[in-house]
Formats: C-alpha cells, structure tokens, sequence
C-alpha cells in the first residue's frame, strides 16, 4: 500500500526527535544542577555567608552530592494516598518541564520543533503543568498539600492570564507565532525598548507561574509546611525540585527569546557577530536567571489576597490597555507586520 | 493530511476488519489512520470513563485525558491552532475550575446517582437534540456552499501552512457578526457571575492600596521627648496607628 515502510518513514523521524531530545534534556539538566549551585552561592553572598563550599573546588559538586542523597534516600508513600496519583503527579510535572523545550530556538534554525503556533505551543503546556501540582496536592491526601495545590492552581490561572495578553502584544508586533520568526523579528530593534512595561509585567508573572519568591505561596513552608509536595520524598520529591528549575531556566530563555532578542547578538557588528548565537541566549537567559535569584534574597512574600490583586486588578488591564495601544499604534504608523502569503 | 477524510467515509468496515484480524489491519492502514483509530478510541474511552467513574475526581480526570486525546485528532487534521487553543482554554482554564469545584466539595456519589431514573427522560431528550443536531451538521457539510473568503484562499485552507491566518481571515470577515456577538455573549456571562458573587458583607478588612500609598510620613511618624521612664500621655491614650490631629 505504501511505497516506504512503516518503520522507515515513521520510525526514524522518532529515533531522530529522540536523540535531538537528549541532546537538549543533557545540558538542561547539568544546568539545573548548576544553578542550584549558583542560587546558593548568591544567596550567600546576599547574606554574607560563604555557602556550600566542602564538596568539591569551591563546592562546585554540591548539586552532585544532593542528588545522589536524594536517589538513595526511602521513597516513602502515605498509607492513606492515592498510590497511582501520587506517582504520576511528580512524573507529568516533570515531563512537562521538558517537553517545552521543544520549541525553543537556540539559533537560527536551530530548534527540535520549528511548529507553526510555538508561542501556543509552550502557552498549553504552562497551562498544563498546573495538573501535575493539583494531583500531587489532591493525592497526598494531606490537608498542607491540598491547600498548597489549590493556592497553586488559583495562582497560576490567575497569572496566565496577564501572560496571554503579554504574549499577544509581542505576537502582533511580530505577526507570527513561531518563536524563530519572533526572534529574527528583533533584528533590528530588541521588543525591549518599545515593550519594556510588558517586560516587567512578563518577568513577574513568571516569578508567580513559577512559584518563586515573592510569589512562593503554595509552598508557603511557615504555614504550609512545603505545601504541595510535603508528603514526598526521595527521588518524587527530586523530580518537582528538578522540573521547578528546569521551568526557571525554560521561563528565563523564553523571556529573553520574546524580549531581549534571543540568539541575537546586541549588536550586529564584528566583536559580537564572533560569538555563536546559543552562547547569546545562554547569556541572556542567565541575566534572568540571576533576577530571579536576586529577587528571591530581596523580596519578602506577598498576602495572598495582594497576589490576586496584583495579577486580576493591576496586570491584567494594564497588559490589556497595552495590548489595544500596541494594535493602535501599529495600525496608524503602518507598522503591521506583512501577512503570509497563500 | 486531510486525506484520511476523502479515503475513509465509513470507518465500519475498518472496524469490523478490526475485531476479525488485528495485525493485518494496522499493517493495512496508513500510520496516521492508526492514530487517528488510536486517539479516537481513547477519546471514546475517556468519554465513557467520564460517566462510569465512581469517583467525581477520576471523572475530571477522564474528562483531561478526552481533551487531550481531542486536540491530538485535531493535530492530526492540521489544524494545529485549534488543538492548542483547546489545551489552553479547556484543560488549562475549564477543567482546573471543575476539579477544583469538585475536589473542594465532598461529593457524594449515591445522592448524585439517587436522581437517575427520574432524571432519565429530560436527559434522554436533550442528550437526543445534541445528537440530531450533530448527525443533521453532518449531513449538511457537504452540500453547504463555502465562504467566499475560505474559496480565495484555495480548496482546503486546513493544509495551508498557517491556519491561524486562515481561521483569522474567516472569523473577521464572513463570520465577524457571529464572532463577535458570542464574544459580548461570554462577556455578559462573565459579568453575570461576578455581579452574583459579590455581595457585600460587613465586617470585612480590606486593604486601600491608594490610602496607604498617599500617606505621608508626616501624618503617620511623630517625634516625642522623653525622659527614661516616662510615659508621653498620648501615646498611652491613643493607637499608635492613628495619626493624631493638631498634636506636635
């Protein structure tokens, strides 16, 4: 019936998607053990500690250390959870933090999954990540954890929200929603000079989807213990610390392919044209990264009731009003992007 | 990829080849009519786990897992737009409110199943208008005339490599009355539910960002001099949050 067989024409695409996937999910996770290392070490400084410093030169194989305690420590799991719920949760959010990855740009065609609708792409699984929290919380059937999941699930749709608007506004300046165009679009100008209100709003919201200072509600630790994810343990509970900061790194990268250009260099000139474009966005994703650290030593946490007046009452229209000026704006100066052509 | 539509117009002589001889019929069938086959029958699957489960929260669950396997059909139609924006609307806002509403409320099943037999016949009637509506949708597709925008953009503007633009240029223009008129309708809905919940009711603290924001170190912060031991008079008498009129 058909010309190739089955296992050529569509086995290899997997087996080559598959390797593509390793070589991301690789340094995604050297880098994540990294930067546990490097927000305890700033947070040190921060305090004028010196931080982990025995294991290793300058204590650079801490990350290393605290994995291998966590694999070997006892899983354990309550008695009165939801066995199979409870093993998922830690498993989906997990997946979900990389599976985002897909569509990252690193260079100009440098992406596993150079889709159509990116931005769309990496939007539906932020809004999904949320389940991997509500079951964790509604499985442990624990009164900490349930309470942790539903501030979590309440925080994060909240926060979405004002992102979606962010994400419109950036995506009208563009006319595309594939995350490569969006770059090659900040060409000539980064979206962070004509858009840097929407960088703020953007880099906050991010702070509350994912679950950081002063944002860190659901885990609330002086009154909810750790919320969520209290009951876990072991390498459960080394599964959400991973995929909490695999997400802080995929948020810092897509904050700077939407705002700071991504693999662009600043300047089109001859000193930084030499640098390849992933060490750009290495760069610049750091610079968030480093943010989002600094915040976490400077800022205290938020009442709930201020969250969700923050993101419902000053976000939200502010990133609408934003959005119905980036419209006029366009539209009046003739800057509309050109349409595709059919 | 919108072939398997032209290919297949009946899916039961698939089916029943399906149930004789299992191998031979997915070595038959094209990779994607299997998954179409693969996701459609999870689809169904998790329909039925929906209404069969005990548990109301398994019932989301299967609900998110019909979603899901929903928008894996439409990404095999093309139309990836749709197949996301169904992630995001229905499973990353809807389905969090219905789990949330039902992990919240302690619901038991044997009332909710109590009601069955007398609600049966309202149900049976409107479960039936759903689906003579959907088999008379059906029925019309074909002869429906398409709309003049969808024609200047070629035959199947599914296969175009951007449907956001096609759907876009559809929803704009021939079908922008409709559009918009169910956009006011979700608003007011919106306002409906919001006007419903707010009540006021008293002994409420609120928090006034502005009154906080104007205040001034002036009407807050005031400077006394004391001796050791000494007890300023109105400092005793008063709170210290309340800003004095008229006092140094």
């Amino acid at each position: 019936m058909f010309d190739t067989p089955f296992w050529i024409s569509y086995g290899l695409p997997v087996v080559h998607s598959g390797l593509w996937s390793l070589v991301i999910i690789l340094p995604l996770l050297v880098a994540v053990a990294l930067l546990t290392y490097v927000e305890r070490k700033v947070l040190s400084a921060v305090h004028l500690r010196r931080g982990p410093n025995v294991v290793g030169p300058f204590g650079l194989f801490q990350p290393l250390a605290d994995g291998l305690k966590m694999l070997t420590k006892e899983t354990i799991i309550p008695t009165n959870a939801n066995r199979l719920l409870f093993l998922f949760a830690p498993i989906l959010t997990f997946v979900l933090s990389l599976i985002a990855w897909a569509v990252i740009p690193f260079d100009q065609g440098v992406v596993l999954a150079d889709i159509n609708v990116g931005l769309l792409y990496f939007f539906a699984i932020s809004s999904l990540s949320v389940y991997g929290i509500i079951i964790a919380g509604w499985a442990s059937n624990s009164k900490y954890a349930f309470l942790g999941a539903l501030r979590s699930a309440a925080q994060m749709v909240s926060y979405e929200v004002s992102i979606g608007f962010v994400l419109v506004s950036v995506l009208l300046s563009v006319g595309s929603l594939n995350l490569s165009d969006i770059v090659m679009a900040q060409k000539n100008l980064w979206f962070v000079v004509p858009h840097f209100p929407l960088l703020i709003i953007f880099f906050v919201s991010m702070l509350a989807e994912t679950k950081r200072t002063p944002f860190d509600l659901p885990e609330g630790e002086s009154e909810l213990v750790a919320g969520y994810f209290v009951e876990y343990s072991a390498l459960t509970f080394g599964l959400f610390f991973l995929a909490e900061y695999a997400n802080l790194i995929l948020m810092s990268a897509l904050t700077a392919i939407l705002f700071l250009g991504g693999w662009l260099p600043p300047l089109n000139i001859e000193p930084f044209t030499w640098v390849p474009g992933p060490i750009w966005l290495a760069l610049k994703t750091s610079l968030f990264l480093l943010l989002f650290i600094l915040v976490r030593a400077a800022v205290p946490r938020y009442r709930y009731d201020q969250l969700m007046r923050l993101g419902w009452k000053v976000f939200l229209p502010f990133s609408l009003i934003w959005l119905v000026g980036t419209a006029i704006v366009l539209v009046v100066m003739g800057w509309l992007p050109a349409l595709p052509a059919s | 990829m919108g072939e398997f539509a032209k290919r297949h117009q009946s899916p039961w002589p698939i089916i029943v080849c399906f149930a004789l001889n299992f191998s031979k019929v997915v070595a038959l069938l094209s990779p994607i009519d299997f998954l179409f086959y693969l996701f459609a029958g999870f689809t169904l699957a998790a329909g039925v786990g929906v209404i069969t489960a005990r548990n109301p929260v398994y019932s989301v669950f299967f609900l998110i897992a019909a979603f899901l396997n929903a928008a894996a059909l439409f990404l095999l139609a093309g139309a990836e737009f749709l197949a996301f924006i169904l992630i995001i609307v229905y499973l990353g806002a809807v389905a969090v409110l219905f789990l949330f509403v039902v992990m919240m409320l302690d619901i038991n099943l044997a009332t909710v199943r109590a009601g069955f037999v007398r609600y049966l016949p309202i149900a049976a009637v409107v479960g039936g208008i759903f689906a003579a509506q959907l088999i008379i949708m059906l029925l019309i597709w074909q002869q429906s005339e398409t709309p003049p925008t969808l024609n200047a953009l070629g035959n199947s503007p599914m296969n175009q490599p951007n449907n956001v633009y096609a759907l876009g240029r559809v929803l704009y223009t021939d079908y922008f009355v409709a559009f918009q008129t169910a956009g006011i309708i979700l608003l007011i809905a919106m306002i409906g539910a919001i006007v419903l919940t707010l009540r006021p009711r008293a002994g409420i603290k609120t928090q006034v960002i502005s009154q906080q924001v104007s205040r001034k170190s002036s009407q807050s912060v005031r400077l006394v001099d004391l001796k050791l031991g000494q007890t300023h008079p109105t400092t005793a008498a008063t709170a210290p949050t309340e800003p004095q009129e008229g006092s140094a």
